[in-house]
């Protein structure tokens, strides 16, 4: 049946083969169940029901999994590349910076620093500018305090308006006028009638005045959600922020508003024929920021959040390998900066010794446990859990006590005369420490696997091959060695992969030169609060482990592990 | 039958709650407090809370140790939407972090905490100790130098001054410094010849850190870094190193109640503070009760009786005076206290602002120069 032209779905046409085909159909039709539904049919919905109680079996656990493990991770490592804070919290600015090119540097125009001062007022109101100030100064060093100073000092700009208005017309001071000008009259007679309980009506604008006052509108809008929804306080009765009046300023010298007729038109006119007369103060936004701090008159703070406005970054994931984002795109760190590189060849370089002393100090004691009779196998065994069974700290600290200088062994060192009381060894604080507390941790993890596989090996195979003539040595090497295999590669990729993400003890026992990239991890996430340097340096280690994984199936193969007989 | 029983169970325990709601006039019966464990803890739980429980039996505080986490544990909760503390004790670098996001309560304090007893309003009280508006301090600390005194060279007066710390010739053996570098730049700085008042501009270049560095290279090989304020009193009683860092209250109590062979060096001792804040978010009647006892905790006399404790100063004014002897030894606490004028002739404040903005970038170069 090789030839292509003589398969029956092939050639429609009335070949030999089809013909019988069709005649095979016509003959017998579908097979059927007994209870006259095709069997196909009837097969497939008994499978369907048993897959259903199946999945439905596994449910929880796929749920909890799915839920307390899964979902939390995800969110975290998702956190390596979420840089939504910038846009949220200055939107007009980031907007306004669309045109803005960093890598030539110098500084924005008039409009960007306008918008930042709209964003960073109402930023300010919110209390979310800090927020901002600690997530920038991840970036550049001085943007907390920058941006902290703002919040306090960007009210200086508006109260030069707020207060020649002020001194015009009282009014301009008062919330019920303000209301007036720029409230529906439905909405106030609303507001008024409220009682106190539910929800306050939404503030409403009136209907033309957005045209009028643009700018005035939505910042006066800003406002009365703000009182509303945050504060709890009727718009009737606040005063307006001085951002408003500063709208208000822009709105009068930009257009006419002769036209408006409205209530409060006599107020408005005032208010605009006071910012037409020569003696009205004015200040520009860039002298603004200028004055309140001379940081924002600096191109670095502008490239900065012009680099990070985008929603999401890639600028965490430079951070973790020595590198940064940078308007000319992405560069190394200073080469006194630079440590995830070092931390993460340490992590590696160190999880691999600790494996290979487990390895050497596992294997013979799996090998005698294997071969004792049980009831002395148990007993040794007892031994090898028993430092589960105790704290972890407690182990840790018990080596403090046995490595440092004057501790245990170094006096014992010193009273055997082996060691000079003024050269005592240093064996802690190090990555000697380090791997002499951590193989002594993770050492059950490498004896049981093996101690499992081992206790399968037939001591047949053994004698067969002693009898067979085989030496000690070969019959070991040979014989009961491959067969052991399958143990080593299991306890390894245990402690290897404990090993790689342990934090704890590194801290207490190593010092400078013994600590792990996972140290540098919960560094971020406690005390720096950079959980997106943490989220990525975690996700760099865990692609890191994957790989590892990955590269250890290719060579020795995920099969030949086992955790058991 | 079963479903009416536990339909009984659940309307009874609602009855027995929303009575013990109204007993308590809408204020929360239990509080979550959190602190450093240890004996500072202790001396919160005796000078704070044991009185506030006898002055209202029906109200239960139970404590967290979790100060060192608390800003990221906080965060995390705030994100989850469920605070479960209520009060958290942190130093003031963490309180102005924890106000920076959101995530600890301003507080007006001349509204919310009693005035001093001669009518002196709190915010005149504590003075320039409220760093940040979320925050109400309760003591101040130092981080300080201890040495042990049995292993000064003979003949050579022991150490007096903090540039001894750079001094290995005259004073060999470790050091025992903490593994950030916040104090130990400073210090640095001020034994390489920069004036006091100039620290900070020095530290704000890249040169000025370089400068830091160097001159803690000179002892970095005799250094032991250490992360908790436990580690300094145990590598001092183990005879592990000659002098080290920690603060003071952890010093007192390895040379007063321990009885150890150690000796304070007062020189250069760095202020810093500890206190309240409030997380944000918290139901009513539960922030009503924190409300009553913070007014309470933090009060002239209460902050005075914290110091019968432990070896550290009121951050009240009008409490120093009242400061009186040691509650178990019945020493005199007031020579002890790093605010006392004898310990406190040269004495370096730490500048919140400067850290805040450079904590992540010094922290970076320093943590690589550790790792070289």
């Amino acid at each position: 049946m090789t030839d292509a032209a003589t398969e029956p779905d092939k050639i429609a046409g009335p070949t030999p083969d089809n013909a019988l085909r069709a005649a095979d159909k016509a003959e017998t039709g579908p097979v059927l169940a007994a209870d006259g539904t095709p069997l196909k049919r009837s097969l497939n919905r008994a499978l369907r029901a048993q897959k259903i109680r199946a999945l439905m079996l596994i449910a929880p656990l796929l749920l909890f999994v799915l839920i307390s493990f899964i979902a939390p991770i995800g969110d975290m490592l998702f956190r390596s590349v979420e840089n939504q804070i910038v846009r949220d919290t200055i939107p007009r600015t980031v907007a306004a910076l669309t045109d803005y090119d960093a890598a030539a540097g110098g500084l924005p125009r008039e409009e960007v620093f306008e918008a930042a001062y709209y964003d960073v007022f109402y930023a300010a109101e919110r209390k979310e500018h800090t927020r901002l100030g600690s997530r920038l100064n991840y970036e550049q060093t001085g943007a907390s305090s920058l941006f902290r100073k703002s919040g306090r000092g960007i009210e200086d700009i508006g109260e030069v308006y707020q207060d020649q208005f002020e001194d015009l017309n009282g009014d301009w001071d008062e919330a019920r006028p303000w209301a007036e000008l720029m409230g529906d009259p439905d909405w106030i007679a609303a507001q008024e009638a409220w009682d106190g309980n539910g929800t306050m009506p939404a503030f409403e604008l009136r209907s033309d005045i957005a045209e009028i006052l643009p700018r005035t509108a939505e910042s006066y809008r800003i406002f009365a959600r703000f009182m509303q929804n945050e504060e709890g306080d009727s718009p009737l009765e606040e005063e307006p922020w001085s951002v408003v009046h500063t709208a208000l300023y822009q709105d009068v010298s930009a257009g006419d508003v002769s036209g408006y007729s409205g209530p409060r038109a006599d107020m408005l006119q005032a208010a605009a024929a006071l910012v037409a007369s020569p003696d009205f103060e004015t200040i520009s936004f860039r002298d603004g920021f200028a004055d309140i701090d001379e940081d924002w008159v600096e191109p670095e703070v502008w490239q900065t959040i012009k680099t990070y406005s985008p929603d999401y970054t890639s600028g965490y994931f430079l951070n973790a390998v020595d590198m940064q984002k940078t308007p000319e795109g992405p560069m190394l760190r200073d080469e006194d900066e630079r440590i995830y590189g070092l931390l993460f060849q340490r992590t590696m370089f160190m999880s691999l010794v600790i494996t290979l002393s487990c390895i050497m100090l596992g294997y013979p004691i799996a090998y005698l446990l294997s071969n004792l009779p049980s009831s002395k196998a148990n007993l040794l065994m007892i031994l090898v859990l028993l430092p589960f069974w105790t704290s972890l700290l407690v182990r840790t600290s018990a080596w403090k006590v046995m490595l440092q200088q004057q501790g245990v062994i170094n006096d014992t060192l010193v009273w055997l005369g082996l060691v000079a009381d003024d050269a005592r060894l240093t064996m802690i604080n190090n990555q000697f420490g380090t791997i002499v507390a951590m193989t002594h941790i993770l050492l059950p993890f490498m004896i049981l696997p093996m101690y499992s596989v081992m206790s399968t090996i037939p001591q047949s195979y053994v004698r067969a091959a002693k009898s067979l003539g085989a030496t000690n040595w070969t019959t070991f090497w040979r014989v009961y060695f491959p067969q052991s295999v399958p143990g080593i590669g299991a306890g390894s990729i245990l402690v290897f992969i404990l090993s790689i993400g342990y934090y704890i003890t590194p801290e207490i026992v190593g010092g400078t030169s013994g600590i792990f990239i996972s140290n540098r991890i919960a560094y971020h996430i406690s005390s720096s609060l950079n959980w997106g340097l943490a989220a990525a340096l975690g996700t760099i280690l865990l692609v890191v482990v994957l790989v590892l994984y990955w590269a250890y199936d290719r060579i020795v193969g995920i099969d030949n592990v086992k955790l058991g007989g | 039958m079963k479903l009416s029983k536990t339909l009984l169970a659940t309307s009874a325990l609602t009855v027995a709650a929303a009575g013990a709601y109204a007993a308590g006039h809408g204020m929360a019966d239990s509080m979550t407090l959190v602190s450093w464990g240890g004996a500072y803890q202790a001396s919160q739980q005796n000078a704070y809370v044991a009185p506030y429980i006898e002055m209202h039996p029906d109200v239960s505080a139970s404590w967290d140790e979790s100060s060192a986490e608390a800003v990221a544990k906080l965060r995390a909760m705030n994100e989850a939407g469920n605070i479960t503390w209520d009060l958290v004790d942190v130093v003031a670098a963490d309180a102005i972090r924890l106000c920076d996001e959101g995530l600890a309560m301003e507080i007006d304090h001349d509204e919310m905490l009693a005035a001093a007893p001669d009518g002196t309003s709190a915010s005149d009280d504590f003075g320039d100790l409220i760093v940040s508006d979320c925050y109400i301090p309760q003591i101040v600390y130092s981080t300080t130098f201890g040495y042990r005194t049995d292993m000064v060279p003979a003949g050579v007066e022991p150490p007096s001054d903090i540039c001894s710390v750079f001094d290995l010739e005259t004073y060999p053996g470790k050091r025992a410094l903490e593994k950030r570098p916040i104090n130990n730049m400073e210090w640095a700085l001020l034994c390489d010849g920069v004036a006091k008042e100039d620290v900070y501009d020095v530290l704000e270049t890249d040169e000025g850190q370089d400068q830091a560095l160097a001159k803690l290279d000179t002892i970095k090989d005799q250094v032991i870094w250490w992360n908790a304020g436990a580690d300094t009193p145990q590598l001092l009683a183990d005879g592990e190193v000659f002098m080290g860092s920690t603060y003071n209250g952890r010093l007192f109590s390895a040379i007063v109640e321990q009885g150890q062979p150690i000796g304070m060096m007062w020189d250069a001792q760095v202020f810093d503070l500890d206190g309240w804040i409030i997380p944000t978010g918290l139901p009513e009647d539960r922030l009503a009760r924190v409300m009553d006892f913070v007014r309470f905790a933090t009060d002239t006399q209460r902050l005075a009786d914290q110091a019968k404790f432990i070896s550290y100063g009121p951050a009240r004014a009008s409490s120093a005076p009242l400061v009186s002897t040691h509650a178990e030894l019945g020493i005199e606490m007031a020579p002890h206290m790093p605010t006392d004028p004898n310990n406190a002739k040269n004495t370096f404040l730490y500048n919140y602002e400067f850290w805040a903005d450079y904590r992540d970038d010094i922290d970076a170069k320093f943590q690589a120069w550790l790792a070289q």
